[in-house]
């Protein structure tokens, strides 16, 4: 254990992180993010998706002064709801970063399998999955995100919808984006299956199922990796515009994406903060996430070192 | 020299410019008229749209008094105490230049009474109309019905010969998504004739220079350019940036700010209409529950508890930002009927309200969805969102679904919804009007937005005998004792009453009307 510690230590991958500002930066304004939301019920001075602790005379507090009404106050100011901006960009950020993880991790799921497969079996098993994400990828991510959504919302019991609307979120996200992985996972395996090393293990016996997860798989992880990193920027992103456009988290449990659409309704009435603080920290998660995986993008291509 | 000639064309154009913007006008509000057809749903902008083009027989003017229209005089019939009769306006015309005249009347008012028609409660005492000659209407009902013309404010007249000519003989059947040649066009006799229409896009609209009452009226808008706009920042920054002229829903949040921009000015009235809920409270089992076997709505307490721990004071002053007057019964102030005991707002009393709740046997509170429409009434959706938060201190777990009316308003009146928000304005300012919509069973002839299920024979007799009831104060004693069962059946819980903010350029004169129907013919420009 130990001794794979120091091994990692010694290796290029950490000695080239150490050696880009921009990553550790990025790295710890991720982790400080990740942590916030994960801790959120611990920090958090209230949940602001129990609705029975909202008291809506606390509504539109500016930041750090005490409210009319109720004299409380507020870091980050309150919603039109009384809800704390604070406390809900954490929550808010659980959500972001719950949804972001599991969409792609679905996503990755999903198109490295289909992507191993097209390319192993090949034949009309190839054409059928990749002329269905060639279709796929002629529609934008949203619009698929949408239509996915918009079905599944029909086909939820009525009482269920607000529990569920997290996972067909996910869903709806994973399911326009597997496309990426898919085409990726199937070139590079185009590539490794005819290596010497994938016949000797064809001769020793293996099945096709084995060889694919464990000899091809290992080799064409690192493009994935970069892919993952980069779609889970653009997963964020996805979620908090499906919510922005009202089809996303249920009002009453808001993301980011919620908060900023309600934000911006005050907007011309002065009470920026409900959209400045929520839009800030999107922006923040979502260009440190990205600046990570333009860094692990160059340090896994030796041929940009 | 090229110079010179682009400066000369720059002028020419700003001069042009000016002149057609000051007799066009834009105009903007949250949602669309739901269609053009006029007797196929009763409601609001519907009719403020259509009352542009079409005209019924009386109107209410901007003050909300009642005026001629296309009848220029109405009296009881000296023979008949049963009948009304309505003595036409000559020499009127429809856009398409035919005449108008008794049959057309006759035509319309029984297309009105027709199943699908969303105005048939207007009419539910009507027996018969019947023309008596080409300029004379009259309307016969089972008894003398004193405020018959009072019914007929939106109850708008169409050509006979069009909608034959059109297949728009039928009512469109708007719930059930029917789209006709009526829905999408329109032929009246109105100020204003219809040039195009795409719905919840842009509706234009160009006076009608063979308009009986260009003399009599104003008429100083030409054109108007009606774009629904739902988005509240959108449509504020629409008004900001000098793009519409007028909107009819400035967002509470943004009065300071459109009062204090140099070229516009906010007005201000009360509305007549009410904001509240509704609940079903007459079948055995819910949909939209998480209670199994049973209806909690059913148990009048729970339905009181929720009504006791609605904070009214709460949502004017945070939601309406004061811009509304609370609530303590479904009926406007405006209403024959209404009184201040009436009209009492309920103590918001969150112990009270829990015990009442597990005195029926629902200590752990109930999970249920509110419908709640998202383009309609001012913040609606905000104060459907403030109602989840204060519903859940009794133990009530609200799953708010909240979207645009065209979708809302079908699940109240084809009873898709257990709960939901509805707002009623009251264009007849009596009593009547709501019973027969909200009160009375539904029914062939009555109460087609009564969404809570609840029915009482024997009220509903009281309310079918009001049309005929002549003696004032008997009339008035029936409305009482209807409101009385109402309330204490806590059939709705009621809000507010909505206050009125028009965002308009300064070269608008004009006043607020408190049916929210803007009518431009009454219109001046500075």
């Amino acid at each position: 254990m130990i001794d794979s510690l120091q091994r990692a230590w010694r290796s290029d991958f950490l000695w080239s992180f150490s050696r880009s500002p921009v990553a550790v930066v990025s790295f710890l304004v991720v982790l400080v993010m990740v942590l916030g939301a994960v801790l959120a019920p611990w920090i958090a001075p209230h949940n602001p998706f129990d609705p029975a602790t909202l008291n809506l005379m606390n509504g539109f507090s500016s930041p750090m002064e005490p409210n009319a009404f109720t004299g409380d106050v507020f870091w980050l100011g309150t919603d039109d709801q009384g809800r704390d901006v604070f406390s809900t960009i954490l929550y808010g950020m659980r959500i972001s970063l719950f949804v972001g993880f599991t969409a792609v991790l679905f996503a990755m799921v999903l198109g490295i399998s289909l992507g191993l497969l097209a390319g192993y079996v090949g034949g009309w098993v190839e054409t059928i999955i990749m002329r269905v994400a060639d279709v796929q990828l002629t529609f934008p991510a949203i619009l698929v995100a949408m239509l996915i959504f918009g079905i599944a919302k029909g086909f939820t019991p009525v009482h269920l919808r607000d529990q569920m609307a997290i996972w067909v979120l996910i869903i709806a996200i994973g399911l326009s984006d597997w496309v990426q992985f898919a085409r990726v996972v199937r070139g590079a395996t185009l590539v490794e299956k005819n290596k010497e090393y994938i016949q000797a293990a064809k001769l020793n016996g293996r099945k096709p199922l084995g060889i694919m997860s464990l000899h091809i798989l290992p080799n064409v992880l690192s493009p994935v990796l970069v892919i993952a990193t980069i779609s889970l920027a653009l997963a964020i992103i996805s979620e908090a515009t499906l919510s922005f456009l009202g089809v996303g988290a249920p009002p009453t449990q808001p993301s980011l994406g919620t908060l900023i659409r309600i934000g911006q309704g005050y907007l011309f009435s002065g009470e920026w903060w409900i959209l400045f603080y929520p839009a800030v920290t999107l922006l923040v998660l979502a260009l440190s996430v990205n600046l990570l995986g333009d860094w692990l993008r160059d340090a896994l291509n030796p041929k940009l070192r | 020299m090229m110079k010179k000639l682009m400066l000369a064309t720059a002028v020419a154009a700003c001069a042009a410019g000016s002149i057609a913007q000051a007799e066009s006008l834009r105009w903007a509000r949250a949602g669309d008229a739901l269609t053009l057809d006029p007797h196929a749903q009763n409601e609001g902008p519907t009719s403020a749209l259509l009352h542009q083009i079409m005209e019924p027989l009386v109107m209410r003017d901007m003050s909300g008094a009642m005026v001629p229209a296309l009848a220029t005089s109405w009296a009881p019939s000296e023979e008949n105490p049963n009948v009304w009769v309505f003595n036409l306006r000559e020499g009127v015309k429809y856009h398409d230049g035919a005449d108008f005249d008794s049959e057309d009347v006759v035509f319309s008012l029984n297309r009105a009474m027709t199943p699908d028609s969303d105005y048939k409660e207007l009419l539910a005492s009507v027996k018969e109309v019947r023309a008596a000659g080409p300029m004379t209407v009259e309307i016969e009902t089972d008894g003398p019905n004193p405020i018959m013309p009072n019914n007929l404010t939106n109850m708008f007249i169409m050509d006979k010969d069009w909608a034959e000519a059109n297949n728009a003989v039928k009512v469109q059947d708007f719930e059930g998504g029917e789209e006709t040649f009526a829905a999408r066009n329109a032929n009246g006799t109105g100020s204003y004739k219809l040039v195009s229409r795409e719905p919840d896009v842009k509706t234009v609209l160009t006076a009608n220079a063979d308009y009986w009452g260009s003399g009599e009226f104003p008429m100083q808008v030409q054109d108007v350019v009606f774009t629904p706009i739902q988005n509240q920042a959108t449509r504020i920054a629409a008004l900001l940036s000098g793009e519409v002229d007028f909107i009819q829903d400035v967002p509470v949040q943004d009065l300071q700010r459109v009062a204090a921009a140099s070229d516009l000015k906010v007005i201000t009235a009360p509305q007549n209409r009410v904001i509240f809920f509704g609940m079903n409270q007459g079948d055995d089992d819910l949909a939209a529950d998480d209670v199994e076997g049973k209806n909690p709505l059913a148990d009048k307490r729970v339905r009181m508890a929720m009504n006791m721990a609605i904070n009214r004071e709460a949502i004017k002053k945070v939601v309406m930002r004061d811009q509304s007057i609370p609530a303590g019964i479904a009926m406007p102030p405006f209403v024959n009927g209404w009184t201040k005991e009436l009209d009492v707002v309920p103590e918001t009393d969150n112990e009270k309200a829990k015990a009442m709740m597990s005195e029926a046997g629902y200590e752990d509170g109930f999970s249920i969805r509110l419908d709640c429409p998202n383009d309609r009434y001012i913040n609606d959706e905000a104060i459907c969102q403030a109602a989840v938060g204060m519903l859940a201190q009794i133990g009530v777990k609200v799953q708010l679904d909240a979207k645009p009316k065209a979708q809302h308003f079908p699940l109240i009146s084809n009873l898709e919804t257990d709960f939901y928000m509805l707002g009623w304005g009251v264009p007849t300012y009596d009593s009547e009007y709501i019973f027969n919509f909200l009160v009375h069973t539904k029914g062939e002839k009555y109460g087609s937005w009564n969404g809570t299920r609840f029915s009482n024979p024997e009220i509903d007799a009281k309310i079918e005998a009001l049309a005929s009831e002549t003696a004032l104060d008997n009339r008035n004693q029936m409305i009482a004792e209807i409101w009385q069962v109402v309330q204490d059946e806590q059939l709705y819980i009621p809000i507010h009453h909505q206050v009125l903010n028009w965002g308009m350029s300064n070269k608008i004169d004009t006043i607020v009307a408190p049916d929210d129907a803007a009518k431009f013919k009454y219109f001046k420009l500075n």
